[in-house]
C-alpha cells in the first residue's frame, strides 16, 4: 500500500545515506504495516477471516498475512465469533500471552456485543474480558470490512506516541 | 399395511414380553411405549438385539414444571437399519428432585454423551455411566439450563476461572431479550414458533423481575 507519509519523506540527493526521522513516525510505521494477527475463530466470521487472508482479498497487502496460531508471535488478535462464557476465560488468556503492543479487532456482531445470542451461554461482547480497539459491524462482516478495519487500526497505531510507552516501560 | 400391522404387533410382543407394564404411549408418527426406569434397559436390549433396532438415534429428556409429578421423562429414539423405521421409549424419572435414570451406555457407546448433555441441562443422573460430567457448561456451573424454572435471560454466576474473574470482574449476566415482540402476535402466522419471548429487557419503565 502507498501512502502519503509526509514523516518520512527522503531525497537521496539531498541526505545521502542518512535518514532523518521521529522515533514514533519510524516505529508507528514498522509496526502498523507488520501487523501479525492471531486469529481467534470461534465461529462463522472465522470463515470470513480465512476469506479475508486468501487471494480475492488478500489480507497481506496490509502486512497481515502471518496468522501464526501462536499469541507469543502475534501483534493483534482478531476475535471472530461468538464468545461462550466456556470459552471467554481461554480467550482472556490468551490475550494476556500476547506480548505488548498488542491490539484486538472485534469482528462481528457477536464478538461485539454478543448480538443475537442473548442468552445464558454467551458473553454479551469480548469488551467485557479485553480491550478492543476496533469494532466491525455484520452478521457475519464481509472481508471487505475486516481490511477496513484493519487500516482503521493502522491509522490508530500511526497516532500513537510509541517512543515514550517505550522508554517509559 | 398388513405387513406395518404384523411388524408393530412383533414390536409389541417384544416390550411386553420383557416389560409387562409397558403401556402404548401416544404418537403420531413411530411406535412408543411408556416403560418403567427398571425395565428400560432390558427393552433396549431386547429390541436391539431380536427386533433389528440397532442404531440408538437420540437419547433426550423432558422437563414437564415444578408443578407436575413425574417432572422429568426421559426419551429414547431407536432406527433399524433393516426395516428402516423408527419406535420410541419414555419413562418417567422416579424422583422429582433427584432424577435418576439408568444408563444406556452398555448397549451403545454413542448414549455416553447424550446423557452427559442431558446431565447438563437437565440434571438428571445415569446410573453406572462412566463419565457422568457437563458437556457444555463447564463443571462448577450451578444451574440446569433446560429446567422450566430457568430464565430465558439467564442467571448471573462467575466465570469458570477465578484468576481471570480476580482480573477482569466480570462473570455472567442475566442477559434479557430487549426490544422486542420476537413473534408475531398471538394466534397469528408465527405464533408457535421459538423462540416466543417478548421484549424482557429491565429498564426505566420496568423494574427488574425477581
Amino acid at each position: 500500500m502507498v501512502t502519503a507519509n509526509s514523516e518520512l519523506a527522503y531525497d537521496s540527493k539531498i541526505e545521502g545515506d542518512v535518514i532523518v526521522t521521529r522515533a514514533d513516525a519510524a516505529i508507528n510505521w514498522m509496526r502498523a504495516n507488520s501487523m501479525w494477527p492471531m486469529p481467534m475463530g470461534l465461529a462463522c466470521c472465522a470463515i470470513e477471516l480465512m476469506a479475508a487472508a486468501s487471494s480475492r482479498f488478500d489480507i497481506a497487502r496490509f502486512g497481515a498475512e502471518v496468522m501464526r496460531f501462536s499469541p507469543r508471535q502475534s501483534d493483534c488478535m482478531i476475535v471472530a465469533g461468538t464468545v461462550t462464557y466456556k470459552m471467554a476465560p481461554v480467550v482472556r488468556r490468551i490475550y494476556d500471552q500476547m506480548a505488548a503492543p498488542k491490539w484486538v479487532i472485534a469482528m462481528g456482531a457477536c464478538a461485539s456485543s454478543g448480538g443475537m445470542y442473548r442468552s445464558y451461554a454467551t458473553l454479551q461482547g469480548v469488551d467485557r474480558i479485553i480491550p478492543v480497539d476496533v469494532y466491525i459491524s455484520g452478521c457475519p462482516p464481509r472481508p471487505e470490512a475486516l481490511l477496513d478495519a484493519l487500516m482503521k487500526l493502522q491509522a490508530k497505531v500511526k497516532r500513537e506516541h510509541s517512543a515514550s510507552k517505550l522508554f517509559s516501560a | 399395511m398388513l405387513t406395518r400391522m404384523t411388524t408393530d404387533v412383533d414390536l409389541a410382543t417384544a416390550v411386553n414380553l420383557q416389560s409387562p407394564s409397558a403401556t402404548p404411549r401416544a404418537s403420531l408418527d413411530c411406535p412408543a411405549w411408556n416403560v418403567l426406569p427398571a425395565d428400560v434397559r432390558a427393552v433396549l436390549s431386547r429390541l436391539r438385539d431380536t427386533q433389528g433396532f440397532d442404531f440408538l438415534m437420540d437419547v433426550t429428556a423432558v422437563d414437564w414444571s415444578a408443578e407436575k409429578s413425574p417432572r422429568f421423562t426421559v426419551v429414547w429414539h431407536l432406527y433399524s437399519s433393516t426395516r428402516h423405521t423408527y419406535v420410541r421409549l419414555a419413562a418417567d424419572c422416579a424422583s422429582n428432585t433427584e432424577p435418576a435414570m439408568p444408563s444406556a451406555t452398555g448397549l451403545w457407546p454413542g448414549a455416553n454423551w447424550h446423557e452427559r448433555e442431558i446431565f447438563d441441562m437437565f440434571g438428571i443422573k445415569f446410573d453406572d455411566h462412566p463419565d457422568l460430567r457437563r458437556i457444555l457448561m463447564w463443571d462448577a456451573y450451578p444451574y440446569f439450563p433446560l429446567r422450566k424454572g430457568f430464565p430465558l435471560a439467564g442467571l448471573p454466576a462467575e466465570l469458570s476461572d477465578p484468576d481471570i474473574t480476580a482480573e477482569t470482574g466480570t462473570g455472567l449476566i442475566s442477559a434479557p431479550m430487549a426490544g422486542g415482540p420476537f413473534v408475531a402476535t398471538p394466534g397469528g402466522p408465527m405464533s408457535e414458533a421459538e423462540p416466543r419471548a417478548k421484549d424482557e429487557a429491565w429498564n426505566e419503565q420496568r423494574a427488574k423481575p425477581v
